[in-house]
C-alpha cells in the first residue's frame, strides 16, 4: 500500500499566528474537477474584529520601522515567494487550470520587489517643503493612514491580493484582507510565506470566507481608516454608506470589468498615495 | 535697578471703565447692493424660484441685503452653463487660465478694503481680521494657484494632471470669501468649471466677487454661484453633471454627503469639524503661548474648524497659564465688528449663539469651572463673552463636541505620552498646537499627533502654499499646496 500523504489544514494568518475561524465554520474547497481538496475557514465579523485588534497593535511599530528596514522586509517576502513559486502556481492551477499560473506568480514576485524599492522614495516625491510667507519652516510629510481593510478580487487570487496589500504596507499601514472566496488557497500559502518573511505579526492579516459575512463590518468598523475593494456597484454603495459613519476613505477597483493585474499601472507611486495622509507642520524659525 | 517688593508685586494695569476707548469705526464704503441675483453663465440672473431671503448683519441684526434663493431649476441652469463652458476652458492653455487667476488676484487686492468691510458687515467678524487676514489671504490663494495652471505636469511626478469636469462646491459661513478662494482657485487652475454655493448667512462677498469675475473677463459659465440654504446644497450634491463635490462644513453634513453619494462615481473632498488639542509644555515661553492660546480659540469668535478648543497644559505650569489667560481675557474687546479696536466680533447667527449658550450651560452643569471676564456686550446683535473652562475632564461635552464659539476647555497632563493620548481622544484630527522651547520635542509631537496640521509655537496660521485638511472624522482631501491641487485633478 502506498504511503498516505499528510494533507494540510488550511488556517488563516492573523496577528502572526495561524487560526481557524472563531465561528468554527468552514466551507469545502474543491478542485476544478470537483474533487474535495480541503476545508477553508469561514471567517466572520468576530475574526475581522480580532484581526483589527492585531493590526492596531502592530501598526505603530510597523510605521516606525525605518523605510530601509520595511524595504528589506518586502524584499524578503519576494525571496520567500520565489522559493515557493511552483507550489503557488500549483495552488492557482488547482481551481483554475486555464490560469496563466506561473506568469501570475512571477508577476506577483516582481511586484513585491517593485514596492520594496518604494519604501524610501515615495516621501521624496509626494511630500514637500512649502514656502510660506511667515518665518516658519513649513513642511508636509506623508503618513500612513493606519488600518486598511481590503476586499481582494475573485480572480487572480495571488497577484490581485498582493497588488492590493503591497501599496498599503509599503508606507507603514497594516491591513486586514479578505481573500478570493472561490480561489482561497493561494492566500493560505501567502500567509505561510509572510510568516517567515520577517514581517511583524499583525501587519498583514488574511481572512477567508464570504463577503456577506465580512463586508458590512469592514465598511463600518471605526478603527479601519480606509477600505480598498475590488467591488461591484452594489458592494461599492454598501461600503460607502458604511464608510460615511466614520468618514472613512474608500478606494475602489470596479469589478464589473476584468481588472488587468499585469498592467504597468496596476502598481506604482499613486497606489501608495491612496493610503497616505498629508501632515503639515509649521516649525518656528527664529533665535 | 527697581526696588525689590517681594510681598507687593507690581500691580496689573487694568483701567477697566476708567477710560473708554473712543469708537474707531472703519468707514470705507462696502458697496453692498440691496438685492443679489444668482450668477449664472457670466450674468446676474433672477432666480426662477422668484424668491429672495434676507441677509442680516449679526453685529446689529439689521438687514444687509436680499439674497436669491436658488431652486432646482436654477441649479440645473448653473450646471448647464458650467458643462457648456468646460470643453473650452479645460482645453485652454494653462498659461491662459493662469492669467485669469492673476487678474482676479489683482482685482481683489484693488478692492480689498471694500471687501473687508462687506465681509465684516455680513458675517460679524472683526474688521481687523477681515482686513488683515481674510481678504489678503484670499487674494494670495488666487495668485499662488495662478502659477500652477501651466505647471500641472510638475505636481505629479511621472504623470500629469487632467481636469475632472464640473465641480460642485459648498462652503461655510466662517470665512466666506477665503473659503471661496480656497475652493475656486485650485479648481480653475486645473481646468475645471464650477458651481459654487456660499453659506446661507454669508453670501454677500461671494456675490460681490462675481463683479470681479466680470471685470476680469472670465469666460461665461466657468464659475457659477448659486445662493440658498440646505436644499440648494442638496440639489448641487445630487446633480448628475457634478464630477466632484467639495464641501467644507460640519461633520454631520459631511457624513450625509458621503452617504448620499454612495454608489456614484463622484469624487468627494470633505473639510469638516475639529476639536484640536493645543498642547503647552512647561518649557514653553508662557507669555507667547498665552497669546497663541488666545489667537487659537478667540480668532474669528472661535468660528474656526481648526480652533485650539482643547487646551492641554502641563500640570506644573497650569496655574500660571490659567492666571495669565484670565488676565489676558480682561483685555479683549468684544463688540462692534466694524470697530478697528475690536478683538471679538459678533457670533455669526442667532442659531449659532444658541448652540454656544447650550454647550456652555452643559459645561457648567457637568461640573467644569467657568471663567468669564466682566464685559459689556452690545444690546443688539449676537455676542458672547470669551469663556474659559478649567477642571474639564475628557468626558465633558465641552471637551468632546465642537462648540464653534469663543469657549476654551482647559485640561492638564503630566507626560508627553499622556498629552498625546488625550489629544487623540476625539474622533476628529484636523489640527493641533505644540508649545515648547525644544525643537526636537516639536518634531516628536508632530510625528505622533494624528492631525493634518500641526502648529508649533504658533496657531491658526494659513498660507496658500501650505496644505490644509484633516485626519479621521475631520474629512479627507487637502486644500492648498501641491497636495491640494491633486484633489482637483485626475492623475493621468
Amino acid at each position: 500500500m502506498s504511503r498516505l500523504p499528510i494533507t494540510k489544514t488550511p488556517k488563516c494568518f492573523l496577528g502572526g499566528a495561524f487560526i481557524r475561524s472563531e465561528s468554527g465554520r468552514v466551507y469545502e474547497h474543491k478542485d476544478s474537477a470537483g474533487a474535495f481538496v480541503c476545508n477553508i475557514p469561514l471567517c466572520t465579523r468576530k475574526d475581522l474584529r480580532n484581526a483589527v485588534e492585531a493590526a492596531a497593535k502592530a501598526g505603530p511599530g510597523w510605521a516606525k520601522r525605518s523605510a530601509y528596514n520595511r524595504g528589506q522586509i518586502l524584499y524578503r517576502i519576494a525571496e520567500m515567494l520565489e522559493s515557493r513559486a511552483d507550489e503557488l502556481a500549483a495552488a492557482i492551477s488547482l481551481t483554475n487550470p486555464n490560469a496563466a499560473a506561473s506568469r501570475e506568480v512571477r508577476a506577483a514576485i516582481d511586484r513585491t520587489v517593485h514596492y520594496a524599492g518604494w519604501t524610501d522614495k515615495y516621501e521624496s516625491l509626494l511630500g514637500s517643503v512649502n514656502p510660506v510667507s511667515t518665518p516658519h519652516f513649513n513642511f508636509t510629510v506623508m503618513e500612513p493612514m493606519g488600518l486598511i481593510g481590503i476586499l481582494a478580487p475573485e480572480e487572480s487570487p495571488l497577484l490581485g491580493l498582493l497588488s492590493m496589500i503591497l501599496p498599503a504596507i509599503t508606507s507603514g499601514n497594516t491591513v486586514i484582507a479578505l481573500a478570493s472566496h472561490g480561489e482561497p488557497y493561494p492566500s493560505i500559502l501567502l500567509g505561510e510565506i509572510l510568516a517567515v518573511s520577517d514581517l511583524p505579526g499583525g501587519v498583514v492579516n488574511l481572512l477567508t470566507g464570504t463577503r456577506a459575512d465580512i463586508l458590512p463590518t469592514m465598511a463600518t468598523h471605526a478603527h479601519l481608516r480606509a477600505v480598498y475593494a475590488a467591488a461591484n456597484k452594489s458592494e461599492r454603495t454598501e461600503i460607502q454608506q458604511g464608510a460615511a459613519e466614520h468618514v472613512k476613505r474608500t478606494v475602489f477597483l470596479p469589478s464589473e470589468k476584468p481588472i488587468d493585474w499585469f498592467a504597468d499601472d496596476a502598481q506604482g507611486l499613486y497606489h501608495i498615495r491612496h493610503f497616505l495622509e498629508a501632515k503639515t507642520t509649521w516649525h518656528p524659525v527664529g533665535v | 535697578m527697581p526696588a525689590k517688593r517681594p510681598n507687593n508685586p507690581a500691580r496689573e494695569l487694568l483701567f477697566g471703565d476708567l477710560w473708554e476707548y473712543d469708537p474707531a469705526p472703519e468707514t470705507a464704503p462696502a458697496h453692498i447692493a440691496p438685492r443679489y441675483d444668482l450668477f449664472i453663465n457670466g450674468q446676474f440672473t433672477a432666480p426662477k424660484s422668484k424668491k429672495w431671503f434676507d441677509s442680516i448683519s449679526p453685529g446689529n441684526e439689521q438687514k444687509v441685503s436680499e439674497i436669491a434663493l436658488a431652486n432646482e431649476v436654477d441649479v440645473n441652469a448653473a450646471f448647464a452653463a458650467a458643462s457648456a463652458a468646460f470643453p473650452k476652458w479645460s482645453k485652454a492653455s494653462g498659461a491662459e487660465r493662469g492669467k485669469y487667476l492673476y487678474r482676479i488676484a489683482r482685482l481683489l487686492q484693488d478692492r480689498a478694503r471694500e471687501f473687508a468691510v462687506a465681509e465684516t458687515i455680513d458675517g460679524g467678524k472683526p474688521i481687523r481680521e477681515s482686513r488683515d487676514f481674510d481678504v489678503p489671504v484670499a487674494a494670495a490663494h488666487f495668485f499662488y494657484h495662478a502659477g500652477w495652471a501651466d505647471k500641472l505636469a510638475y505636481a505629479a511626478p511621472g504623470r500629469t494632471l487632467a481636469p475632472l469636469g464640473v465641480v460642485g462646491q459648498i462652503i461655510p459661513w466662517n470665512f466666506p470669501l477665503l473659503m471661496l478662494a480656497w475652493k475656486i482657485a485650485p479648481a480653475l487652475a486645473c481646468g475645471n468649471t464650477i458651481v459654487l454655493k456660499p453659506a446661507e448667512t454669508t453670501s454677500v462677498t461671494a456675490m460681490k466677487f462675481c463683479s470681479i469675475l466680470q471685470d476680469a473677463g472670465l469666460p461665461p459659465g466657468v464659475l457659477n454661484i448659486v445662493t440658498g440654504a440646505g436644499d440648494t446644497g442638496t440639489n448641487i450634491v445630487h446633480h448628475p453633471a457634478a464630477a466632484k463635490i467639495a464641501f467644507t462644513g460640519s461633520t454631520t453634513i459631511g457624513k450625509f454627503i458621503q452617504r448620499t453619494l454612495a454608489g456614484t462615481d463622484k469624487r468627494i473632498t470633505l473639510e469638516l469639524g475639529g476639536k484640536a488639542a493645543n498642547i503647552v509644555f512647561e518649557d514653553a515661553p508662557i507669555d507667547q503661548a498665552v497669546e497663541g492660546i488666545v489667537n487659537g480659540i478667540f480668532f474669528n469668535q472661535g468660528h474656526v474648524c481648526c480652533a485650539g478648543s482643547r487646551l492641554l497644559v502641563q500640570e506644573s505650569v497650569a496655574d500660571e497659564v490659567l492666571r495669565k489667560l484670565k488676565m489676558r481675557l480682561r483685555h479683549l474687546r468684544v463688540g462692534d465688528p466694524l470697530d478697528k479696536n475690536t478683538d471679538i466680533g459678533a457670533i455669526n447667527s442667532r442659531k449659532q449663539l444658541e448652540k454656544i449658550q447650550e454647550l456652555v450651560k452643559s459645561g457648567v452643569s457637568e461640573g467644569a469651572e467657568i471663567h468669564q471676564p466682566a464685559c459689556k456686550l452690545p444690546k443688539r446683535g449676537f455676542y458672547f463673552a470669551p469663556t474659559l473652562f478649567s477642571n474639564v475632564s475628557l468626558s465633558h461635552r465641552i471637551a468632546r463636541e465642537e462648540i464653534f464659539g469663543p469657549v476654551l476647555s482647559i485640561l492638564t497632563f503630566r507626560t508627553p505620552e499622556e498629552a498625546i493620548e488625550k489629544a487623540h481622544n476625539t474622533p476628529y484630527g484636523l489640527s493641533a498646537g505644540v508649545w515648547t522651547d525644544k525643537g526636537s520635542r516639536i518634531l516628536k509631537m508632530s510625528t505622533e499627533l494624528k492631525a493634518g496640521v500641526v502648529w508649533a509655537n504658533t496657531y491658526n496660521k494659513f498660507d496658500p502654499a501650505s496644505p490644509f485638511g484633516g485626519y479621521k472624522e475631520s474629512g479627507f482631501g487637502r486644500e492648498g499646496g501641491k497636495q491640494g491641487l491633486l484633489d482637483y485633478a485626475q492623475i493621468v
